[in-house]
C-alpha cells in the first residue's frame, strides 16, 4: 500500500496515532508534551473522527493528577483512553498508574520524556521522569525517532489490549517530540488491522456497569494483599512475547520490523553500546561509520524496557560480545548504577549463573549522557567505544560534560564528525519574532513533500520571552537521516539579524565551500566593511560563497512588517539549488496558499509580492581576498561584572554553557542575585526618550515599565556637578520633599525592550505637536553610547531615603528602588509591573515563593535573574518549588520565619540582662508598620548583633543561637506569586488551604487568564467567550470568581487590581495586603501576548476591562469589620462601556467571531450577562452595612 | 392608494427603504422591517478595507509570537478555520433572503478595483436583488486631481456593471465640482440609480485628551435639504432612478422627496431613534396625507416640484439662496 508521507514532529506523530485509536483523552498541559493534547483538541474541535468513526472527547483537567484520575475512570468505564504528559506531570500520575496497572487496565500514556526538577527545573529531555514510574507496573516502551513514535504508539496500544498491561510509550522530549521529520503516515487500515476488535470488546466487558455490577478498588489486609499482588505475575511474564507479536504483526501490515531489542552493527562485534530512545540515532550512525572502518562495534537498541525480558536481551547480543557500555539518560544519585545499567548487569549475571550465557562474562560499564537534552553526538559515542577498548574501562562515567570534581567524564574529540557529504546541513539564526523558525518548518515540508529526499528540522530557542534568539538546524538529502544532534558542520549558514554578527561566532560551524546568507541593510558594496574580523576571516579561509538581502526593506515594501520569513525562505531556495529556481518559487507559492489561504487573499498576495521582490534584491557578494575589519565580537558581559558572572553566567550567555565544568556549577542550585544587569541585550530598536520640558513628574511611565528600565530619582541638585552633559534633569516639584532637589527620568536603553507602554500611559502632550508626549520613542543605536553613560551616572545618584517616601502614593512609590529589573519577560508584559512594584515596596525584606510558569521563567531561568539586592545587600530571596505546591511552599517560609521570631523573642527575654532590658523591650515591642519603624528595628537588630558578638557572650550558646536568627526580628514579608494556571487550577487546593490557615502570607495572582508559559491553554480564569487552547470554540463557562471565594472566609484580605485602570488603587492594595496581619490575596489583571493585543497599549485593555465592568476593582479588608465599617469597597466606577467594546479589542475574543460567528454572538451575550450578574453581587456587597450593625438590628 | 414605485427595476410596494446601517446587521430585524412595511432593505456595507484589516490583524496577532519560545510554538489554537473573507456578509444576505420576501439590496465599499468586482460578484451570487456602491475617497494627496478621483469612481462603476447582472446604484457624496456632470457620467458608466447622499463620519477634537475622535451624529431633518435640492435638480436630467437619503424622518419628508423626484426614500437615523415600527407610522400618515390632499399615486406626485417642473427653476438654484436672504428683510 502506498502511504502518505508527512513532515511532522514527534508530538504530532504520537497524537495522530493516539487520536485515531482512542475514544477518551484527558490531558493537562506541560512542556514538552502539550502539543500532543493540543493537536487532539484541535482535531476533536474540527470533528475529525478516529478509525471507528468516533470523535474522541478531549478534556483538559486541573492537573496531571486530575487527568490521570479521569483516565482511570474512563478506563473503568470501558473507553479506550489515553493521556499525554512529561516530567512532573508524569510524577503526579504515579498514584493512579499503580491503580491502573494493578487493575490490569490496558492504556497507553504517551510521554515526551523530560528532566525532573532537582537542583533546578529543566524543560528539556531525559528519562528521569519515566524511570520514576518503573515500579508502577506500567510497561515502558521506547521510541527513538519520529517514525518510531507513530509506529510504537500503535504497537503499544495493541499489546496493551492483549496483555492487559498498561504502557508508558516514551520518547525524548524536544529531540524527538519537537524534531520535524519526513515520515510515512500510518493509514486507517493499518490501525484497524492492528486493533483487535475482540480485545476491545473484552476491555469494554470489564467496565464497571450497573448492568453487571462488581466492585473494584477494595481495601485488603495483611492476610491477602501480598497474594493479590502476585496474581499479576503471569501477565507480566506473557507481556514481552505479546509485544513482540504486536511488532511482528505490525511488520506484516506496514513493513517496518521492530524487536524488543534491535541490534545493529558488526555481527562479530566485541564492544556493544546498549541504550534507548533518540540517542540511538547518533549511536547507529557512529556504529555504521566505525564498522566500515573494520571496528568490531555494535548497538543494541532497547524498545521494550519494562517488562524487561532477559531472554530477549541476551539473544539479541552478538556472541562475540566482550564489553558492554550501557548508556542511561537519567541520574539516580546514590544508586549503584543507573537503571538500564543495573538491568543489564543483572541480565548477564542471571544468565551466567544459570549457565545460559553463550559467551564469556563481558565487562559491563554504565554511564550517563544527555541529561536535559545535553547534546549526544557521534564524537561522544566514539568516546564511549574508545573507553570500552581500555583494559579497565571507566565505569559510572559521564559523557558530554567536563566533570572535574569527581572525574566521571570520558574524554572525546569534539572535532570528530561523520556527517554525510550527501546531506544538506543548514543553520539559520533568527529572532523569535521574525518568523525564522516558521519559515524553516515550512521549508522542510516543501522539501519533504516535494522531493524523495529525507528531511529533518530541529529548533533551539534561548530562554528569553522577549527578543529571543532561535537557531534552526536543517538536514535533508537522499540518505536516511539518523543524526539526532545539532548541525555542527554546516554547508549553509543564514544570519537573519545583523546584530548577531557581533554577538556570536557566526561561521564557526561552516565547512569549506559553505554558503553564507546575511540579511543586512548594507549594500553589496558596503557590506564587507560591516562584518566583524572573525566573519571576514572565515569567509576567506573557508572559501565561502556570500549572499545578502535587505529583507526588512522588502518586508516593509510589501506590508509584511517585521516578518521576514517568506523573504528569507525564498533566498534560501534561490541559493541552495535544491530545486530549480522556477520550481522552488512555485513550491513556495503553493505553500503560501496552503498556509495563509484561510487568512484571506490579501495575506496570500502580500507573501507572493514578497517572494517576487526578494529575487530582485538577492545579491551575491564577491568575497575579497584580505581581512580588513577591526570589529571584534562583543564580550558577553562587562569587565566590571563579578567573578561568577564572568566565569559562568557570561559563558552561558555566549552560548558556551556546554563547556562549563562541573566545578563551576553551584552544588545545590544556589545562584547570586542581580545578574540581568550584566547582560545588556540591546534588543530594542526604539527606546523611550524623556522630554523634561513638559513632564509633570507623575511617574506613571515608571510604574508601568515591565522591565524597570525607565526610572525616576529625586536627589540633591548639587550632585549634578558630575553629570554627563547629556544627562537630563529638572527641578523637583512636589511638596514635602524640601528645597534644592532635582528630578530625573532615565532609561536603561541597553536593557529596554522597546515595548512603548511608558509612552502610551504618559498623560502629557506637547502643546504645539500633540503627536509628542513627555516620553517619546526614538531609535536606540544613535542614543546607545550617551545613554549608557547617563545610566551609569544615574545609578551613582543615591536612592531617596525610604523613610521619607509616602509609598502609598503612585508618584512617591516610584522613587523606591526596584529589586526586580531587566527580566526576560515579553515586551509589554502585564505581569512584571506588579512583581516590580512588590519588589519596590517590600523587596528589602521579602521572600518569594514562585509557582512554575512565566514568572518563574523570567524570574529564574538561567543565565540570569532579574531579582536583585540593594546597596546594603538586602533584597528578595526567591525560590520556585513546583507548579502545584506554591502556596504551601510559601506557607512553609512563613512557618519557619514565625518559628524563628518566636525563638528569637524567647532568647531575647532569656538574655535580657546581658543585652540590656531597654533594647530588649524595644526589640520586642517594635512598631514595624511603616518604613520608619522598620528602619528603627533594623538599627536595633544591628545593635543587638554587636552586643551578641561581644567578647563576654562568645561562649554563650543562647547568644550564638540568637545571633543566627536576630535578623528575623525585622519584619519579613512572604509573597506567594504565580499565574492563574497555578492559582485557579493546579494549585487551587493548596492556595485555598493556605488562605484558610490565617497565616500572614501575601498571595499575588498574575492573572493572564490562560496558561501563558505553555502557550495559552484555557484555565478556570479564562473568561467566557474567549478563545484559548482547549477552548478553540470559545470558552462556554464563565471565569471562576477566585476573589469572591476567598472573601467568604471573612478573614482574608482580598483585592482585585488593574494597574492600567487605577494605579493608585493597585498601590494601596499592595500596601494594605502586606500590612494585613493574616492571609491576603491580590488578583492582578495582566495583559499577555496570548490575548492577541497591541502590547504597547496593554494598559488601555486593562482600563477597558474595568470600564466594561468585566474586571471589577475592589478591596476587601477584614480590618474594617473591627471598625464597624463595610470591609468591601467596590472601586470600579460602573459599567461605562459594553463588554464587547472591551472584548473585541482582543484577538482572543475576536477570533471566535471569525471562526464561529453565531457562537461568538451567543457567548458574548452570556458573558455580558455574567458582567451584570457579578456587578449586581458586588454592588450589593458594597452597599451592605457591616455585620455588627446587622446583628444589633436583629437583636 | 397606490404607493408603488419602481426602483432599480424592482417593483416596490412603497418608497420606504431602510438604508445601509447597523439595523441590518441583525437578521431578526429583517422580519421586523418587512412587518413594519419596508419595501426593500439596503444591507449594511461590506468594507473591503475592513476585511483586509481584520485578516491582517488576526494573522499578525496569532503568528507574531509563534515559534519563538521552546515551551510554546503558538499562543492560540492552531488548525482553526476562519471566515475572513466576505463570507459572513454573504451568509447574512442569504439568511435575509430566506427570512423575507422583500428585495435585499447589497452595499459595498471596495478598496481596490479587483476587490470591487470580486465582492460585487459574490454579493450577486449570494442572492442580492441589487447593489449599492458606497464609493468615497477622501483625497488628501495634493497631487491627486479632481479628474483622477472622478475617473477612479467611474472606472469602479464601469467594472462592476460589466461584471454583474443585477442593477447597481451609486451612493454619492455631494462633494463634486459639477454634480450634474458626474451624474451624467455615472449614467453613461452604467449606473441604474443614484443615492443622494452619503453621510460620513466627521472627526471631532477631544479637548481634554487633545486627540481626534470619530464622531457619529444621527442625521436631523435639516440634512434632507441637500438631497432634496439635488434630486429636484437631477430629476428629468438623468434617466437613472434617484433615491433620497439623509434626514428623512416623517411622511412629509418622504412626500417632499418624491415630489422632488425620488423613486425611494431611505431611512436610518429616524429608525434608530424611533424603532423599526416607525416605518408603519410613516406609511399610515403618508396615505392619510395623500388621501386628504387627493393624490392617487406616487407616480402622480413624483418630480412635480422638481427643477424641471416648477415655474421658477431658479428656486432650486443660487437664487433660492438670495431669496432666502431677501425673506429676512
Amino acid at each position: 500500500m502506498e502511504r502518505k508521507k508527512v513532515t511532522i514532529d514527534g508530538n504530532e506523530a504520537a497524537a495522530y496515532t493516539a487520536f485515531n485509536i482512542n475514544e477518551v483523552i484527558a490531558i493537562y498541559p506541560i512542556t514538552p508534551s502539550s502539543p500532543m493534547g493540543e493537536w487532539c483538541d484541535a482535531w476533536s474541535a474540527k470533528k475529525m473522527k478516529n478509525i471507528w468513526d468516533v470523535i474522541p472527547s478531549v478534556s483538559e483537567l486541573q492537573s496531571e493528577g486530575g487527568a490521570s484520575g479521569s483516565v482511570h475512570g474512563a478506563l473503568q468505564g470501558g473507553a479506550l483512553t489515553t493521556t499525554f504528559t512529561a516530567s512532573q506531570g508524569l510524577l503526579l500520575m504515579i498514584p493512579n498508574m499503580y491503580k491502573i496497572a494493578g487493575e490490569l487496565t490496558p492504556t497507553v500514556f504517551h510521554v515526551s520524556a523530560r528532566s525532573i526538577a532537582a537542583q533546578a527545573l529543566s524543560i528539556f529531555g531525559d528519562h528521569t521522569d519515566v524511570m520514576a514510574t518503573r515500579s508502577t507496573g506500567f510497561g515502558l516502551i521506547a521510541s527513538a525517532s519520529v517514525q518510531e513514535v507513530m509506529d510504537m504508539a500503535l504497537i503499544a496500544q495493541a499489546a496493551a489490549l492483549e496483555s492487559r498491561i498498561p504502557f508508558v510509550h516514551f520518547f525524548d522530549g524536544f529531540r524527538t517530540s519537537h524534531e520535524v521529520m519526513k515520515i510515512e503516515q500510518l493509514a486507517k487500515e493499518d490501525m484497524l488491522a492492528m486493533m483487535d476488535q475482540q480485545l476491545i470488546l473484552e476491555h469494554r466487558k470489564r467496565a464497571l456497569s450497573p448492568d453487571h455490577p462488581v466492585i473494584r478498588g477494595t481495601a485488603q489486609n495483611p492476610d491477602v494483599f501480598f497474594q493479590g499482588r502476585e496474581t499479576v505475575n503471569k501477565y507480566y511474564q506473557a507481556c514481552p512475547e505479546i509485544v513482540q507479536k504486536s511488532m511482528d504483526r505490525f511488520a506484516k501490515i506496514v513493513g517496518r520490523q521492530y524487536h524488543l531489542f534491535d541490534y545493529v552493527g558488526a555481527p562479530d562485534a566485541e564492544r556493544i553500546v546498549v541504550m534507548m530512545t533518540s540517542g540511538c540515532g547518533a549511536a547507529e550512525e557512529t556504529v555504521e561509520y566505525l564498522t566500515q572502518r573494520e571496528e568490531k562495534v555494535g548497538l543494541l537498541k532497547v524498545r521494550l524496557y519494562r517488562p524487561f525480558s532477559i531472554d530477549h536481551f541476551i539473544k539479541a547480543l552478538p556472541k562475540t560480545t566482550k564489553v558492554i557500555s550501557v548508556l542511561d539518560r537519567t541520574k539516580e544519585p546514590g544508586s549503584p548504577g543507573e537503571p538500564l545499567y543495573l538491568d543489564v548487569v543483572n541480565a548477564i549475571s542471571e544468565k551466567h549463573l544459570s549457565g545460559e550465557l553463550e559467551f564469556f562474562y563481558p565487562k559491563i560499564v554504565g554511564g550517563r549522557y544527555g541529561l536535559s537534552s545535553k547534546e549526544f553526538t557521534p564524537a561522544m559515542v566514539k568516546g564511549v567505544f574508545d573507553n570500552a577498548k581500555k583494559e579497565m574501562p571507566k565505569n559510572h562515567f559521564t559523557i558530554g560534560i567536563n566533570d572535574d570534581v569527581t572525574n566521571t567524564s570520558l574524554d572525546f574529540d569534539p572535532g570528530f564528525s561523520i556527517e554525510s557529504p550527501e546531506t544538506f546541513r543548514g543553520k539559520f539564526y533568527g529572532l523569535g519574532a521574525d518568523g525564522t523558525v516558521g519559515a524553516n518548518k515550512n521549508s522542510i515540508k516543501i522539501i519533504g513533500e516535494g522531493t524523495d529526499h529525507f528531511a529533518q528540522g530541529y529548533f533551539v530557542y534561548d530562554s528569553k520571552k522577549s527578543g529571543s534568539t532561535t537557531t534552526s538546524h536543517l538536514r535533508f538529502g537522499p540518505k536516511e537521516i539518523k543524526s539526532t544532534y545539532l548541525v555542527n558542520s554546516a554547508n549553509f549558514i543564514a544570519c537573519h539579524q545583523t546584530v548577531f554578527l557581533e554577538k556570536m561566532d557566526m561561521l564557526f560551524d561552516a565547512i569549506e565551500g559553505a554558503t553564507f546568507l546575511l540579511n543586512t541593510k548594507a549594500s553589496k558594496e558596503e557590506v564587507w566593511d560591516t562584518l566583524p574580523e572573525k566573519v571576514q576571516q572565515d569567509l576567506i579561509k573557508k572559501k565561502m560563497k556570500f549572499f545578502i538581502v535587505d529583507a526588512y526593506k522588502i518586508a516593509s515594501e510589501t506590508g509584511m512588517g517585521a516578518r521576514i520569513n517568506t523573504i528569507m525562505q525564498t533566498c534560501f531556495f534561490a541559493i541552495s539549488n535544491i530545486f530549480p529556481r522556477e520550481q522552488a518559487i512555485s513550491l513556495i507559492k503553493d505553500s503560501i496558499k496552503k498556509t495563509y489561504g484561510a487568512k484571506g487573499d490579501k495575506i496570500v498576495q502580500m507573501n507572493f509580492d514578497a517572494v517576487d521582490k526578494t529575487l530582485a534584491n538577492l545579491f551575491e557578494v564577491k568575497v575579497p581576498e584580505k581581512v580588513t575589519s577591526k570589529i571584534q565580537l562583543q564580550p558577553a558581559v562587562s569587565g566590571n561584572a563579578p567573578e561568577f558572572v564572568k566565569e559562568v553566567t557570561a559563558e552561558i550567555i555566549a552560548g558556551r554553557g556546554d563547556l562549563i565544568p562541573v566545578s563551576k556549577m553551584p552544588a545545590d542550585g544556589t545562584f547570586p542575585l542581580g545578574t540581568t544587569q550584566w547582560e545588556k541585550r540591546n534588543i530594542a530598536l526604539e527606546v523611550p526618550v524623556w522630554d523634561e520640558s513638559i513632564c509633570i513628574q507623575c511617574n506613571k511611565c515608571v510604574i508601568v515599565c515591565p522591565h524597570a528600565t525607565i526610572r525616576a530619582k529625586v536627589y540633591d541638585e548639587k550632585l549634578l556637578g558630575n553629570a554627563p552633559s547629556t544627562f537630563k534633569h529638572m527641578p523637583f516639584k512636589a511638596k514635602g520633599y524640601g528645597e534644592g532637589l532635582a528630578y530625573s527620568i532615565q532609561v536603561a536603553v541597553e536593557d529596554c525592550t522597546g515595548c512603548g507602554l511608558c509612552v502610551d500611559v504618559c498623560p502629557v502632550k506637547n502643546k504645539t505637536n500633540t503627536s509628542l508626549k513627555s516620553i517619546n520613542m526614538e531609535e536606540q543605536i544613535p542614543l546607545r553610547e550617551k545613554e549608557r553613560a547617563n545610566w551609569d551616572y544615574f545609578l551613582t545618584l543615591p536612592e531617596y531615603d525610604r523613610k521619607k517616601i509616602n509609598s502609598a502614593q503612585v508618584k512617591d512609590s516610584q522613587f523606591l528602588e526596584p529589586l526586580f529589573e531587566f527580566s526576560g519577560a515579553c515586551s509589554g508584559c502585564g505581569e512584571t509591573p506588579y512583581v516590580k512594584l512588590a519588589s519596590q515596596l517590600f523587596g528589602d525584606r521579602m521572600l518569594v515563593a514562585n509557582a512554575t510558569g512565566c514568572s518563574s521563567i523570567y524570574g529564574g531561568n538561567l543565565p540570569t535573574t532579574p531579582w536583585t539586592a540593594n546597596k546594603e545587600g538586602k533584597g528578595p530571596a526567591w525560590s520556585n518549588s513546583l507548579f502545584e505546591d506554591n502556596a504551601e511552599f510559601g506557607l512553609g517560609f512563613r512557618l519557619a520565619i514565625d518559628k524563628h521570631i518566636l525563638q528569637a523573642k524567647g532568647l531575647l527575654k532569656k538574655l535580657s540582662s546581658e543585652i540590656g532590658e531597654k533594647l530588649v523591650n524595644e526589640l520586642l515591642n517594635a512598631d514595624q508598620k511603616d518604613e520608619v519603624g522598620i528602619y528603627e528595628q533594623r538599627q536595633r537588630v544591628e545593635e543587638l548583633k554587636k552586643k551578641l558578638t561581644d567578647a563576654k557572650l562568645t561562649n554563650n550558646g543562647d547568644a550564638k543561637d540568637l545571633l543566627s536568627i536576630a535578623d528575623y526580628l525585622v519584619k519579613k514579608s512572604v509573597w506567594i506569586m504565580g499565574g492563574d494556571g497555578w492559582a485557579y487550577d493546579i494549585g487551587y487546593g493548596g492556595l485555598d488551604h493556605v488562605l484558610a490557615s490565617g497565616k500572614n502570607v501575601n498571595v499575588l495572582v498574575l492573572d493572564t487568564e490562560v496558561y501563558s508559559n505553555t502557550g495559552g491553554q484555557m484555565s478556570k480564569a479564562t473568561p467566557r467567550a474567549a478563545v484559548a487552547k482547549f477552548a478553540a470554540g470559545g470558552k462556554p463557562i464563565g471565569k471562576k470568581d477566585l476573589g469572591l471565594m476567598a472573601i467568604t472566609y471573612g478573614n482574608v484580605y482580598v483585592a482585585k487590581v488593574a494597574m492600567g485602570a487605577n494605579d493608585a488603587q493597585t498601590v494601596r492594595a499592595f500596601i494594605e495586603a502586606e500590612a494585613y496581619d493574616g492571609p491576603s490575596l491580590i488578583i492582578a489583571y495582566s495583559q499577555c501576548i496570548a490575548h492577541g493585543i497591541d502590547m504597547a497599549k496593554g494598559m488601555r485593555n486593562q482600563k477597558a476591562a474595568v470600564d466594561s465592568g468585566y474586571w471589577q476593582l475592589y478591596r476587601f479588608n477584614p480590618n474594617l469589620i473591627k471598625e464597624g465599617k463595610n470591609p468591601f469597597k467596590l472601586e470600579s466606577k460602573g459599567l461605562k462601556i459594553p463588554l464587547k467594546d472591551y472584548a473585541y479589542m482582543e484577538t482572543r475574543y475576536k477570533m471566535l467571531t471569525k471562526s464561529d460567528p453565531e457562537t461568538a454572538k451567543e457567548l458574548i451575550k452570556l458573558a455580558q450577562q455574567d458582567v451584570y450578574d457579578r456587578w449586581n453581587t458586588y454592588e450589593q456587597m458594597a452597599a451592605e452595612k457591616p455585620a455588627e450593625n446587622k446583628e444589633n438590628k436583629q437583636s | 392608494m397606490n404607493l408603488q414605485t419602481n426602483y432599480l427595476g424592482l417593483e416596490l410596494k412603497n418608497p420606504i427603504v431602510p438604508s445601509a446601517g447597523p439595523l441590518s446587521s441583525e437578521i431578526s430585524n429583517f422580519k421586523k422591517f418587512e412587518d413594519a412595511g419596508a419595501a426593500a432593505v439596503v444591507m449594511y456595507s461590506l468594507f473591503e478595507e475592513q476585511i483586509e484589516h481584520e485578516a491582517l490583524e488576526l494573522d499578525y496577532h496569532t503568528t507574531v509570537t509563534a515559534d519563538s519560545n521552546a515551551e510554546a510554538s503558538s499562543y492560540f489554537p492552531t488548525d482553526v478555520e476562519f471566515k475572513l473573507g466576505p463570507e459572513e456578509y454573504l451568509e447574512h444576505i442569504r439568511k435575509a433572503k430566506e427570512a423575507v420576501d422583500i428585495p435585499i439590496i447589497g452595499s459595498l465599499n471596495g478598496k481596490s478595483l479587483g476587490g470591487w468586482t470580486d465582492y460585487a460578484k459574490k454579493i450577486e451570487q449570494a442572492g442580492a436583488d441589487a447593489l449599492e456602491l458606497n464609493i468615497y475617497r477622501l483625497a488628501t494627496n495634493p497631487e491627486l486631481t479632481g479628474y483622477d478621483v472622478e475617473k477612479e469612481y467611474l472606472d469602479i462603476v464601469k467594472q462592476v456593471k460589466s461584471s454583474i447582472n443585477i442593477p447597481i446604484a451609486v451612493k454619492l457624496s455631494p462633494y463634486f465640482s459639477s454634480l450634474s456632470w458626474m451624474a451624467k457620467l455615472f449614467e453613461e458608466a452604467g449606473a441604474d440609480g443614484l443615492v443622494l447622499f452619503n453621510r460620513f463620519y466627521q472627526p471631532d477634537i477631544d479637548l481634554e485628551n487633545l486627540e481626534v475622535v470619530p464622531n457619529v451624529i444621527l442625521s436631523t431633518p435639516m440634512d434632507m435639504r441637500l438631497p432634496l435640492r439635488w434630486i429636484g435638480i437631477l430629476f428629468g436630467k438623468v434617466n437613472m432612478d434617484l433615491a433620497a437619503t439623509s434626514g428623512i424622518d416623517n411622511e412629509k419628508d418622504v412626500i417632499k422627496m418624491i415630489m422632488a423626484g425620488a423613486k425611494v426614500t431611505q431611512m436610518l437615523s429616524s429608525l434608530l431613534r424611533n424603532g423599526i415600527e416607525h416605518i408603519t407610522d410613516v406609511l399610515t400618515k403618508m396615505i392619510y396625507w395623500m388621501e386628504v390632499n387627493e393624490y392617487e399615486s406616487l407616480d402622480q406626485m413624483r418630480g412635480s416640484i422638481s427643477h424641471k417642473n416648477i415655474a421658477d427653476p431658479s428656486l432650486f438654484e443660487r437664487a433660492n439662496y438670495m431669496k432666502a436672504l431677501n425673506s429676512y428683510k
